[in-house]
């Protein structure tokens, strides 16, 4: 028997946000324009609605959203 | 999952020049030999990096292991980016855009070899939560109540959707390597694990716990 302390985090992992997500295919189609606009200073979440969602609830897009904001900041 | 993609498509601002000349080059039939070296040189480029940032997953990896795993990446990431040339869109730099191939190559691989041969447990049964240290003796009766309405919830998900959600949430399984060892795609496992939660947070308001709800969605 496995057992795991429900704490904070992994309650916010079992329930994920209450709000609409992009799935993980939308997400990738849309993960580019989403940085730009963070990058301008634009407001992303408006301009991409459930992407910040998915980003919460999918460690894997997460990760790949983090490294291209990285990579198209260092591009300048 | 519901939500329209795009609500409304505002159109691209104009392309700045270097994203106009890749797409000219790229357009042009066959695009030239070094347009395409230097595209694959550009998602190289991505594949390094990424690489580089997640190499504590795979310390096993040498120099010279990790740039042959980086060249495999931007070829397939290449493959990929002439296929998908159509779907660019000009709301973004031709460069973002196509680095994000290259991302996701070398994200996946380095997820999948992290996790080659490990035993996944993902059969959904013999787990429990426990309820977490509180403070107050309320508190300790709010976590065990909340512990119970979870255990509950997640008992009554299907098979599947229990599955999926106690391996990716609770044993931190990455998702592709889910998608590998169950043959399916990241997306379908998203969308069991959509449907996972809201069924959850369904069941907790049933149970009359929306605090738990709120104090977990501002975590």
């Amino acid at each position: 028997m496995t057992r795991r302390r429900l704490d904070a985090a992994l309650l916010r992992r079992l329930l994920g946000l209450s709000a609409p997500e992009l799935g993980c295919e939308e997400c990738f189609e849309l993960v580019d324009r989403y940085v730009e606009a963070e990058l301008r200073g634009d407001d992303a979440y408006a301009l991409v609605p459930g992407m910040a969602a998915h980003l919460a609830g999918c460690p894997a897009c997460a990760e790949e959203h983090a490294s291209l904001l990285a990579l198209a900041r260092r591009d300048g | 999952m519901s939500v329209a993609a795009r609500a409304f498509e505002p159109a691209p601002p104009p392309l700045d020049p270097d994203s106009r000349r890749w797409l000219d080059e790229l357009a042009r039939r066959p695009p030239p030999a070094e347009t395409l070296e230097r595209l694959h040189a550009l998602l190289l480029q991505a594949a390094r990096f990424e690489l580089r940032r997640r190499r504590s997953a795979l310390p096993w990896l040498d120099h010279d292991e990790r740039e042959r795993l980086a060249v495999e990446c931007a070829d397939d990431a290449l493959v990929a980016v002439l296929a998908r040339r159509a779907s660019y869109r000009g709301h973004s730099r031709f460069t973002t855009w196509a680095y994000k191939f290259a991302l996701l190559e070398a994200g996946v691989r380095v997820r999948r070899l992290a996790w080659r041969g490990r035993e996944l447990s993902i059969s959904g049964e013999g787990w429990a939560l426990v309820a977490d240290q509180a403070p107050t003796q309320q508190e300790r009766a709010e976590q065990r109540e909340l512990v119970a309405a979870l255990q509950e919830a997640i008992a009554a998900l299907t098979p599947h959707q229990r599955r999926v959600l106690l391996a990716l949430t609770v044993d931190g399984v990455p998702i592709d390597v889910l998608a590998e060892r169950l043959e399916t795609t990241r997306g379908a496992l998203y969308k069991a694990l959509h449907d996972a939660r809201a069924r959850l947070r369904e069941q907790l308001r049933a149970r009359g716990l929306p605090r738990l709800l709120d104090e977990a969605a501002a975590g």
